[in-house]
């Protein structure tokens, strides 16, 4: 199956499933009555919000997981558990623990600056470790976020807001309303802004050396990679909370079957993470309806399965 | 030319490179061989701006290190990135196409794939273009940088230890092709060597560092002989002259 094809199919099964994800929820929502009023308004301030969120965040996440991979040269690695989600935990505490009156928009810009000074700290450790040794990389990143992880737990218990960070810590997407959920807008800018530079972002993945023999400010792009991913990153966790995995399973995935050549599958790398983190919410609203399960708990589960096939399926060069 | 004047680099405490001046002439290959730690890779380092410079001067024809841009001195000289194994999932195309990025900045012409069906032309890589990397051989993958680096199209190719684990066959047709590129598309071959042969086998020129000076400079027949061997390597080895080419007896 060529490229082609697969975005066509991919765009196909993500409008399938968006939707559905349009009529699936608590109070009962049928495509027939939708010129009833109250239903309408049903649709637009809450069902369509939430599919909204989910696809740009899904996308979003996916596109930043390649880009961080692509920065520290490993594939195991994904901002939400390697620092810069935790270092976004860490900017809504103190927005929280100090500046409490401040608006969204510092709140999120307090955020999206700590995540990237956890994820330059992150770089600044990972340049030292050999590219070879691809297993460092990828601990040092989960023990890297844990240890910001760990920061973050514990100023909220001296706080007393382990409640109220836990509404971060699992990010979900029932809370997502009309007037809730534009700062994701953003996000999706920036993750469009930053395929412009796809090519350089990939030249950044052959290496130090080919980049600077190619002519690119290597620093450079590794500094607007870094604040792409914070900036997603931060958004995402403020708005949701944290959704883990789909920086990490989706870009794998993408890799395995079109490669590494970022301008021609970032695209697919998006389309593969909104349908993902869609299905997910979708199958979280549904397996204990009318309860609902958290978006990140469903993808736990699914993305294990699926990881587990990319580390033991046989490798294919799908073209 | 590349001339380097009275370049001076240090690690801490330790002196790389002493008060080094060097003149790399155009249209050659020339070899950089010396023992370990000779200061070799950081000359090339310096010379093509992996490193920063500490104290010194290099200049590449008019353009002087260190002031001209990124961009202007990698449509002058390219770099051989030494072969790891962490290779992109990119097919041979694909990777020789991202030697054209300082052309063309992401927005390839036709005259940009003309350049690229020509590196794959005169790597010989045609049967590979649409094979993934990772599914090559150590030799032909090196092609396929090689490759890369010719569609980057500059007067200029460095490369540091390029032979590093490759079989004979693999080093061999490297180093024929290298050759090739001097003398019939004429690019100027800066390359760092550990086997003398290779070097007395295949360059114009050897320039050969100890303790980050230059110890000797000229045709493999002026510079390789006994002493060479004995002075530089510290190991004492026969050297047989073959078709005017002196050759280590190993």
């Amino acid at each position: 199956m060529n490229r082609v094809a697969t975005t066509l199919m991919a765009l196909l099964v993500l409008l399938v499933i968006a939707t559905l994800s349009l009529f699936v929820g608590v109070i009962d929502l049928q495509p027939k009555n939708l010129f009833n009023p109250e239903e309408l308004e049903l649709l637009l301030v809450s069902r369509l919000p939430r599919t909204l969120a989910v696809l740009i965040t899904g996308s979003a996440l996916a596109v930043c997981g390649t880009i961080i991979q692509l920065l520290v040269r490993n594939r195991f690695v994904e901002p939400m558990t390697a620092g810069t989600g935790q270092g976004a935990m860490l900017g809504i505490l103190i927005a929280i623990l100090y500046f409490p009156s401040a608006s969204l928009i510092v709140q999120i810009c307090i955020a999206a600056t700590m995540a990237l000074i956890s994820s330059i700290g992150l770089m600044l450790i990972v340049i030292k470790l050999p590219a070879t040794k691809p297993l460092y990389i990828a601990l040092v990143g989960l023990i890297y976020g844990g240890i910001i992880g760990a920061g973050v737990t514990f100023v909220a218990y001296q706080a007393d807001l382990l409640q109220y960070i836990e509404i971060w810590t699992t990010g979900e997407f029932s809370g997502v309303l009309q007037g809730r959920y534009e700062t994701l807008w953003i996000a999706a800018i920036v993750a469009l802004l930053a395929y412009l530079i796809a090519d350089q972002f990939a030249i950044v993945g052959m290496g130090r050396t080919t980049a600077i023999s190619l002519g690119l400010n290597y620093n450079q792009v590794v500094v607007l990679g870094l604040i792409t991913i914070s900036i997603v990153t931060a958004l995402t966790v403020v708005t949701v909370g944290m959704i883990p995995f789909v920086g990490l399973v989706i870009p794998n995935i993408v890799s395995r079957l079109y490669g590494d050549n970022a301008r021609l599958t970032l695209p697919i790398t998006a389309f593969f993470g909104a349908s993902l983190v869609l299905i997910c919410d979708i199958i979280g609203r549904v397996v204990r309806y009318p309860f609902e399960i958290p978006v990140g708990t469903i993808m736990g589960i699914i993305d294990a399965l699926i990881f587990l096939w990319i580390l033991y399926g046989r490798e294919r060069h799908a073209r | 030319m590349i001339s380097v004047r009275n370049l001076t680099h240090q690690l801490g405490q330790q002196t790389i490179l002493d008060d080094l001046s060097l003149t790399i002439p155009k249209g050659k290959v020339t070899a950089l061989v010396g023992a370990n730690g000779a200061g070799k890779s950081t000359l090339l380092s310096l010379i093509t701006r992996l490193m920063k410079l500490q104290d010194g001067q290099i200049l590449i024809d008019n353009m002087n290190v260190g002031e001209t841009p990124n961009d202007a001195l990698a449509r002058k000289l390219s770099i051989l990135p030494q072969s790891i194994q962490l290779e992109p999932r990119l097919t041979v195309r694909e990777l020789v196409s991202f030697g054209r990025y300082p052309h063309a900045k992401g927005r390839m012409q036709k005259q940009d794939w003309n350049k690229v069906d020509e590196a794959l032309t005169v790597l010989d890589l045609n049967e590979l273009a649409d094979r993934q990397l990772d599914t090559l051989s150590g030799g032909q993958r090196q092609r396929a940088y090689v490759a890369m680096t010719y569609a980057q199209d500059t007067e200029y190719m460095l490369l540091d230890e390029p032979l590093n684990n490759m079989d004979i066959a693999a080093s061999r047709s490297l180093m024929r092709v290298l050759r090739e590129l001097c003398e019939h598309h004429g690019r100027t071959i800066v390359i760092v060597l550990h086997d003398i042969n290779y070097a007395s086998g295949y360059a114009d020129n050897v320039v050969a560092l100890a303790d980050g000076k230059i110890d000797q400079e000229g045709t493999p027949l002026d510079v390789v002989d006994s002493a060479f061997l004995h002075r530089i390597y510290g190991t004492d080895a026969k050297v047989h002259i073959l078709d005017d080419r002196p050759f280590v007896q190993v």
